[in-house]
């Protein structure tokens, strides 16, 4: 890296300024005020604060509420990493076998990323509308009577569907990247030794992927327990029967809906750790154990 | 072991372009083919289409008696070696060597004793229990060669495999390929863009340009007589000088010829000789220098002795049996 000098002290921190200001006002303070509530109770009315210490967060692991919206994220979540990462794999390798038209099915199939969370969401929304979608009109026609509004099955499948559909293009991409930095020789070299095409993808190629695959899976853990607030506030607002209920909504829920701020923030917290621990997984992991 | 015979073979991808076109050729059991030709040429392409890794638009491939257009590469019983080897980066040596043996549900004893052997044959012994990424150029080609020579293949392919290593190890390496076909008798085809190599490795050559054959023959009988300019012009180092007939009216045949071809050690100086070359550059290789120069406006390059005093006039003299005469429109050789 090349080291710049300046000569005038001040540059450097004017240069600085605007990131430092939005990380300091969009991050550091948010998250500064998280903390500092989340050992504070108010009162119904606003009026009184007062420090609790660790109440709120006893009061969590106490709240069958809560260890039930633990459950769901976890259910989300890992569906969301599963069908996105899985069809996204296959189109890669679908891609990956083309020689010619590649470049146009890879553009095709980025389109999804640039739609907003919330737009999705509506369009899944419409999509499987019980009354008005044209997928419970097909369901119906093979005999399944499709409702998320009332079922909780149906309703986590919209939500999966809806997040997955988003995160396909990004996985997509990375896969793309991935097979082709695998040297063709390889695959034909494993073509020679007597390996089919399964074989050969599951004794070559995939093992060869596995730093893009690992990256990719705690990306995509991340996306779903924390980006993907607008899709479910377009969906299903986290029900029916709290069935969608995931942490994330339930933080806004809670905070924003059932103004206990205290225990919105206590919420807050245990995702920050939950975060920094998956960064964490992901540089130490990332760079050292999955190599070959 | 097997032979292999290609029959007017020919490739044109779809595009329609051609990359190679009307290759007949004999190998006989145990054979060692070298496929040489400037980048471009085709040579890669025919291998690949013996291997099975490019499909055939023309002609036939036989391996043994058997017709093998549409068999699956891993049918053929051919073992290939890739110019950047194509080991598997996340296997053992052990588990490179033996991943071709598991895939054909050979028994796990036949599978360790071949290992062994092939460890043994090329001294990768000891780092059978290494990644490739811990092993150096010289023993990553080693591996690549053991992963071929463990399956006992019919044939043996080589896709440039020196091309990748530093010039004593390429040297050290073409030897030791050599003495190894030698030894197990395998019938071997072998591609490269580097004469050299293609001279001190071929029982038989096969010169390629522009996706045709030029020549095939034994290096001493494509070097004596190479059958086109592009030939001469390509095998043997320096250069074989490409004259003019009209520079050198002199020389016995010229009448006939358009172009005369003299090898730079074959011009040799002579005070009454017919031929006058003005000096120009100068190099030194130590054991001989080359001196380049012009005859009658045609480039020359000449291979002296190392020694004595150079005037910038030089008279030469080539005996009439160093003389090459060929064709102006085709190229190709005359007598």
């Amino acid at each position: 890296m090349k080291r710049t000098i300046f000569s005038n002290q001040l540059l450097p921190w004017l240069l600085l300024a605007p990131q430092l200001a939005i990380t300091f006002i969009f991050f550091l303070w948010p998250a500064g005020q998280a903390i500092r509530q989340s050992f504070l109770r108010e009162d119904a009315f606003g009026i009184n604060t007062s420090f609790v210490g660790l109440a709120n967060f006893r009061a969590l692991l106490d709240s069958p509420e809560y260890l039930e919206s633990v459950k769901v994220t976890a259910v989300f979540a890992v569906s969301v990493t599963v069908v996105s990462m899985g069809v996204a794999l296959l189109l890669a390798v679908a891609v990956d076998r083309m020689l010619k038209s590649a470049r146009v099915y890879t553009t095709l199939l980025v389109w999804p990323y640039a739609v907003a969370p919330a737009v999705a969401g509506i369009l899944w929304w419409f999509i499987f509308n019980p009354t008005i979608g044209i997928m419970p009109y097909v369901l119906d026609v093979i005999g399944y009577d499709w409702n998320h509004v009332s079922s909780k099955t149906d309703a986590m499948i919209l939500v999966v569907i809806a997040s997955a559909w988003k995160q396909i293009s990004y996985n997509f991409l990375f896969f793309v990247a991935g097979l082709q930095a695998i040297p063709a020789s390889m695959r034909e070299a494993a073509a020679i030794d007597g390996a089919g095409p399964v074989r050969r993808f599951f004794d070559i190629t995939f093992p060869l992927l596995s730093p893009t695959t690992f990256f990719l899976l705690v990306i995509n853990i991340v996306y779903a327990m924390f980006e993907t607030f607008g899709v479910i506030d377009a969906t299903t607002e986290g029900g029916p029967a709290r069935a969608t209920n995931i942490m994330v909504y339930k933080v806004y829920f809670d905070g924003f809906v059932g103004q206990n701020i205290g225990s919105s923030a206590a919420q807050s917290v245990v995702l920050m750790l939950l975060v920094i621990t998956l960064t964490i997984i992901q540089f130490r992991w990332v760079e050292k154990k999955v190599e070959y | 072991m097997a032979s292999i015979k290609l029959d007017n073979l020919g490739k044109i991808y779809p595009g329609g372009s051609r990359a190679v076109g009307g290759v007949k050729l004999d190998i006989a059991d145990g054979e060692f083919i070298v496929l040489v030709g400037p980048s471009g040429c085709g040579k890669s392409t025919l291998l690949r289409m013996v291997a099975g890794l490019e499909s055939i638009t023309e002609g036939e491939v036989r391996i043994g008696d058997r017709v093998v257009n549409k068999v699956e590469p891993a049918d053929r019983d051919i073992a290939m070696v890739f110019q950047n080897y194509a080991l598997y980066p996340h296997m053992s040596v052990r588990q490179n060597l033996a991943y071709g043996l598991k895939n054909r549900r050979t028994p796990k004893a036949e599978i360790t004793r071949r290992v062994d052997e092939a460890a043994a044959i090329l001294q990768i012994g000891p780092f059978l229990d290494r990644k490739p990424r811990a092993l150096s150029g010289g023993q990553r080609q080693r591996v690549a060669m053991g992963r071929a020579i463990v399956r006992e293949p019919a044939a043996f392919l080589f896709d440039e495999p020196l091309s990748n290593l530093d010039a004593k190890l390429r040297v050290a390496m073409r030897l030791e390929i050599k003495d190894l076909q030698k030894r197990l008798r395998t019938t071997s085809i072998y591609v490269t863009h580097d004469q050299l190599e293609a001279m001190t490795l071929a029982d038989r050559l096969v010169v390629l340009n522009a996706g045709q054959v030029e020549q095939i023959g034994t290096p001493l009988d494509v070097y004596r007589r190479p059958a086109s300019t592009f030939v001469a012009g390509f095998i043997g180092s320096p250069a074989m000088n490409l004259i003019p007939a009209r520079a050198v009216p002199h020389l016995p045949g010229s009448a006939h010829a358009a172009v005369i071809g003299i090898r730079p050690e074959d011009l040799v100086p002579d005070p009454d000789g017919p031929i006058e070359m003005q000096v120009g550059a100068i190099e030194e290789l130590g054991a001989q220098r080359l001196v380049h120069g012009k005859v009658n406006g045609a480039d020359v390059t000449i291979a002296l002795p190392s020694h004595g005093e150079l005037s910038d006039r030089l008279r030469l003299n080539a005996a009439p049996e160093a003389l090459h005469r060929f064709d102006d429109k085709s190229g190709k050789r005359l007598d």
